[in-house]
Formats: structure tokens, sequence, C-alpha cells
């Protein structure tokens, strides 16, 4: 076991404890400086893999942006502190289906790559890569360039308020007003609900 | 190093964000668990190039890491642009709420 290999679990251990932590945290900003760990982690991973170009993409776009853009989501919906209004009732489902999913990835793995002898990863230069992207990958390139763009058309329309000025909060429509029999049908649910005995669970 | 490492730490990413977007009712706790199977995916690519074929000259891989993360930022921007209008509209961004298609 080379010092390569300490390393990679080291780092392997920190990604996926963020993981793990991001998904069962009871605060949303801990969920989110979690992901942020996480995150990092598998930058670091990348550089132990020897892909220097993806580790700083993986630090700019993910650690810059993505997880500002997460805490700025979470702020401005104000959301409910707590597992019952954080997790779902298919809970245990949830944990059921990963946990088997996992086992079948591993034992998967193993069986298919488990003879791959140990070695020293080598990456193309940046340079090969900027070549290979320019030529090889052109057209995806284009194509990709093309759809953030009409991303950042599509999130402007979406989020842009139809009229006023932002912090109007006469824009806000409460649908459950706007459509009576809405709560009727949760009543309705919620006694099914109880009438099954599985009440409270909301 | 192995394969066996990054592979198995990218299926147990995966895992964990489809535990996340299963377990989780605030979406944007969902779209976080999104992020990291997108993560896992990136870093299954990169293993597989560098460690198993590290001389393709188009450095398939990597690249499709890059378009990886392009296509995760496109979809958190979209993503996150849905829940303020679903939170703005209801007032609430829990995900069993938003079970109709339209109104």
């Amino acid at each position: 076991m080379t010092s390569l290999d300490l390393l990679f679990i080291l780092f392997a251990v920190i990604t996926g404890g963020g993981a793990v932590l991001t998904v069962t945290s009871r605060n949303l900003v801990h969920a989110a400086l979690f992901l942020a760990v996480s995150l990092a982690g598998i930058g670091m991973v990348f550089l132990l893999l020897q892909a220097d170009f993806v580790a700083m993409v993986q630090a700019v776009v993910y650690l810059g942006a993505i997880t500002v853009l997460f805490l700025f989501g979470l702020m401005l919906t104000r959301a409910p502190i707590g597992r019952e209004a954080l997790d779902s009732r298919n809970r245990p489902m949830a944990m059921v289906v990963s946990t088997a999913l996992f086992g079948v990835l591993v034992v998967l793995i193993v069986r298919a790559f488990g003879s791959f002898p140990a070695v020293t990863p080598r990456s193309s230069s940046v340079g090969d890569l900027g070549m290979a992207i320019f030529s090889s990958w052109v057209f995806p390139f284009e194509v990709i360039s093309m759809m953030l763009l009409a991303a950042l058309v599509g999130a402007i329309l979406l989020a842009r308020r139809e009229s006023g000025d932002s912090g109007d909060e006469r824009a806000v429509t409460p649908i459950r007003e706007a459509l009576p029999d809405r709560g009727e049908v949760e009543a309705e649910e919620r006694r099914a609900e109880l009438a099954a005995g599985d009440g409270g669970a909301r | 190093m192995t394969l066996i490492g990054p592979l198995v730490l990218g299926a147990f990413l995966f895992c964990v964000g489809l535990y996340g977007v299963m377990a989780r009712r605030n979406s944007v706790l969902v779209l976080m668990s999104v992020e990291l199977m997108l993560n896992a995916v990136n870093i299954n690519l990169v293993a597989f190039q560098n460690l198993k074929w590290p001389d393709d000259p188009a450095a398939t891989g990597q690249v499709f890491a890059l378009f990886v993360v392009v296509v995760a930022a496109a979809e958190v921007g979209v993503g996150l642009a849905i829940v303020f209008n679903m939170f703005r509209n209801r007032a609430s961004i829990n995900i069993d709420d938003a079970d109709m298609m339209r109104w």
C-alpha cells in the first residue's frame, strides 16, 4: 500500500462522511456546508488521480459557485428546520433501496475490476486536454455552450417576478387560497392516514 | 492505485445521493443530493480515464467530466429558479406538495 493509497483512503473517508452528513443533517445550512466539504474531498481525489484541471474546475465551479448558490437558495426560501420537516415518510424505504443498490454495485465492481493491477495514475496535460476539446469534442462543446446559455435565460425567466419590484410581497399568491378544495383534499388524506394507523407522519 | 477504490467511492456517493433524493422533502436538499450523484459519475469518468486509458488522445473521460460539471451548473440554476417560483406561489418548498401538473 503506497502513500497514494493512504491519501486516497483519507480523502475518500472525508468525502463519504461529508456526503452522509449532507443527507442526514437536521440543519439546512450545515447540510450545505457538509456538501462543500464533500465536494472539496472529491476535488482532492481528482488531484490524487492526476486530473489537475478537473480538480481546479471542481474547486472553482462547485466550491465557489454552486455552494454559494445553495446557501442563497436556503436563505431565500426560509425553510423549516427539524427531522419531521426535512425527511419524508419514505425514509426507511429510501434507506433499504440505497443500501441494496450499494451492495449490488460493490459486488459488480469487485467482480469486474478485482483483478485490475495497481497502477500509478497518469493524465494528459492541460494543453492536450484543450486540444482534445477543440478538435475531437468541438461540436459537443458548442452544443453544451448553447445549452448553458439556454439554461441561463430559462433560469432568469423562471425566477423573475411577474410584476412589481423585488421584495414586493403583493405578488405572492398563496395557492391554498387560490384553490379552495385543496384543504379538503389534504384533510381527506390526513383522515385516510389516520385510518391506516399511520397518524402524525406529516 | 487500483481501480476499485475510486469506483467504490463513486458507488457510495451515488447511493448516498439516491437516499437523499428519496428521503428528503426539502427541494433544495433534493438538489444537493442530485449534485452528489453527478459528482459520483465524475469520479468514475476521471478514474477510468487516468487509470485504465491514460493514453487516449481525445481525453474522453476528463472532457466528459467537464461536460458533466457544466450540465450540473445549468441544472442547479434552473432547479433553484423552479424552487423559488414554487416558494413564491405556494409558500412551501416541500416536494410532496408539488403533486399537481397544473392548476
